[in-house]
């Protein structure tokens, strides 16, 4: 049953995979504690041409928490069980080890095999087996990546996940989806017209985005398995900042009319508009808690623009940022923990933590015009927009500040990321 | 536990579908903005609406040598007062638009580009909505005014610096149809 589980779950997953990356990572940093693994590359058979234990490895390599170890010098490449010889891998200091093969079945369909083996105990953490199309061996190694990552920390992996983002290359905007390594980027929309901040649906089905297509700001609902798109809401003035609630079926939104930003809910087909702030100030960049009871948002009631938070279905607000003139962009673990967001820190723009229960804060990244964070589906990692040599770029940094990683886009500006939800 | 199943299967079939789909919709959505961008380009019923009105040669709102051509008011940092040297432009504007009830103007407010975009939007309506009281306060009906921001998309100098920055903290004034 188990297996039958995760063999759906697979299938989700499972997209025709070509195998181009418009977005390089370059990992800054790592853990303090990496486990060292063995990954030892996959049997093959003629016809299966990507090697999956090269994309399991990257993926283990970027999350900073796993040393990749250098197998090639080791004499037994063993691609089954009875093949491996422990001792071999412990004295490479490898506390896991994994093995696999692909084989070309009858009509062209692969069967992926994978172990994971525990070297010091000497026995098996996992085992798996994969009927798939040769166009779904990327998406096959990031649930092996997935896999081992959980089996070896206890949280669940993001490898399978998926990232939105924008691009502007000479004059034009693009809304983007690619793989959370950077791989198959496909343009979901574009516009001569500024496009801004894109946000995935709970169940990663359909993006809300802003489009300025029509010379003035208009939220926008797209399906990602039809394409087909809806307005949301396009009244009088701004259409700005959507957020989703977390069972999908409402958005936070920033409306003007013919004044200040303030919050309003709408249903996710454009009925049912209710306000929510009632004030001269601007209130914009709105953000449910995971258990949709309260609405983060941006505020500059008391001066500065500072963090709020509110019930969802309106009311007073308490103020929750106190440190430093400038504190935007409210995130919010999925956890429910930590108050990820922008401050400005002597004249820097940096991504900042807060422990909500504390009120500790901790600035993160070393970055310099950083905005839009995004915290992964499993709250380890937060993806972020910045400048890097003049030019915009994506960035992640681990919750805890150890692991830095770097995404560049060859040719233009890449803005405005957002981690898409677990895959099941 | 059968129905998660059933729902994974049909979640599963859902996103096969998506893999190849949104690649042969994206051109949909993709040919329709250019095509308005290009079509709203046209200035023609804005001129054509001057000669009647003012039974002049030249559109008043087109004319170099007319206040009513400069569209741009400045903003210092962080503010959304408008400027006295900004008066006379803002002025002359409210004067047309009681002239011509049914005239309609879209004020776009603007901010350099420090910043997150989403604030910048909110601190671009600002500038737009100060724009549109001195309009009011002269008599210019809501309804002829719509307030949006582009907050830092638009920027109208390039550059990292106070000399771009202040090109880019302010509202223009675009009339419906050009």
């Amino acid at each position: 049953m188990n297996k039958l589980r995760l063999l759906l779950s697979f299938f989700l997953l499972a997209l025709p995979l070509a195998g181009n990356a418009a977005l390089t990572i370059e990992i800054v940093g790592g853990a303090a504690q990496q486990i060292p693994i063995a990954v030892v590359p996959f049997a093959k058979t003629p016809g299966a041409q990507d090697d999956i234990a090269t994309v399991v490895g990257a993926d283990l390599r970027r999350s900073g928490l796993f040393r990749v170890l250098e197998t090639r010098g080791v004499v037994n490449q063993p691609h089954d069980l009875p093949e491996v010889k422990y001792p071999e891998w412990a004295a490479i200091q490898a506390q896991a080890l994994t093995i696999g093969s692909v084989e070309t079945l009858p009509g062209g369909r692969l069967k992926v095999s994978f172990r994971l083996l525990d070297v010091l105990k000497q026995n098996q953490l996992a085992g798996l087996e994969f009927n798939i199309s040769a166009s779904q061996q990327r998406a096959t190694a990031h649930k092996i990546a997935d896999i081992i990552y959980e089996k070896l920390t206890g949280e669940p992996g993001v490898f399978s996940t998926r990232i939105a983002y924008i691009t502007k290359t000479a004059g034009r905007y693009a809304l983007q989806v690619a793989d959370a390594d950077g791989y198959n980027p496909q343009t979901v929309m574009s516009s001569n017209e500024p496009v801004i901040s894109p946000r995935w649906s709970p169940d990663g089905t359909k993006l809300a985005y802003v489009s300025y297509e029509k010379k003035k700001p208009i939220v926008f609902v797209q399906s990602l398995v039809t394409g087909q798109r809806n307005v949301v809401a396009n009244f009088k003035g701004n259409n700005s900042a959507p957020a989703w609630s977390p069972d999908g079926s409402r958005l936070a939104i920033v409306l003007t009319h013919s004044a200040n930003s303030q919050v309003y809910v709408i249903n996710a087909d454009g009925t049912g508009l209710k306000q929510l702030t009632y004030t001269t100030s601007i209130d914009t960049e709105p953000f449910f808690s995971p258990d949709g009871s309260v609405i983060y948002f941006t505020s500059n009631r008391g001066g500065g623009p500072q963090i709020y938070r509110m019930a969802s279905t309106g009311g007073d607000a308490k103020r929750m940022t106190f440190d430093g003139n400038y504190n935007v962009s409210p995130r919010i673990s999925p956890d429910g923990k930590t108050l990820a967001y922008i401050k400005q820190d002597s004249g820097k723009f940096r991504v900042a933590v807060q422990d909500i229960a504390s009120g500790q804060v901790q600035i993160l990244s070393d970055t310099a015009q950083d905005e839009s964070p995004s915290f992964a589906p499993n709250g380890r990692m937060i993806l972020y927009a910045t400048s890097i040599s003049g030019r915009g770029a994506l960035a992640a940094v681990s919750a805890d500040g150890r692991v830095k990683q770097r995404l560049s886009e060859t040719g233009g500006d890449v803005r405005e990321p957002a981690w898409g939800p677990a895959a099941n | 536990m059968n129905k998660s199943l059933v729902t994974s299967v049909l979640l599963a079939m859902m996103l096969a579908a998506c893999s190849s789909k949104p690649v042969k919709n994206a051109p949909v959505v993709e040919d329709k903005s250019p095509a308005q961008t290009t079509t709203s380009q046209s200035s023609d019923s804005a001129s054509t609406s001057g000669v009647q009105n003012s039974s002049m040669s030249v559109n008043p709102l087109t004319d170099p040598n007319n206040i009513l051509s400069k569209r741009s008011v400045y903003f210092d940092f962080d503010k959304d007062e408008v400027k006295p040297e900004y008066r006379d432009l803002v002025n002359a504007h409210a004067k047309y638009l009681v002239e011509h009830p049914d005239a309609k103007v879209i004020l776009q407010g603007n901010t350099d580009e420090r910043g997150t975009r989403e604030y910048n939007l909110a601190l671009g309506q600002r500038r737009a909505v100060a724009v549109k009281q001195v309009l009011n306060l002269q008599g210019v009906s809501d309804k002829q005014i719509e307030t949006i921001s582009y907050g830092e998309e638009k920027p109208q100098a390039a550059g990292s610096d106070e000399a771009a920055y202040s090109k880019n903290r302010r509202a223009d004034i675009v009339y419906q149809g050009e």
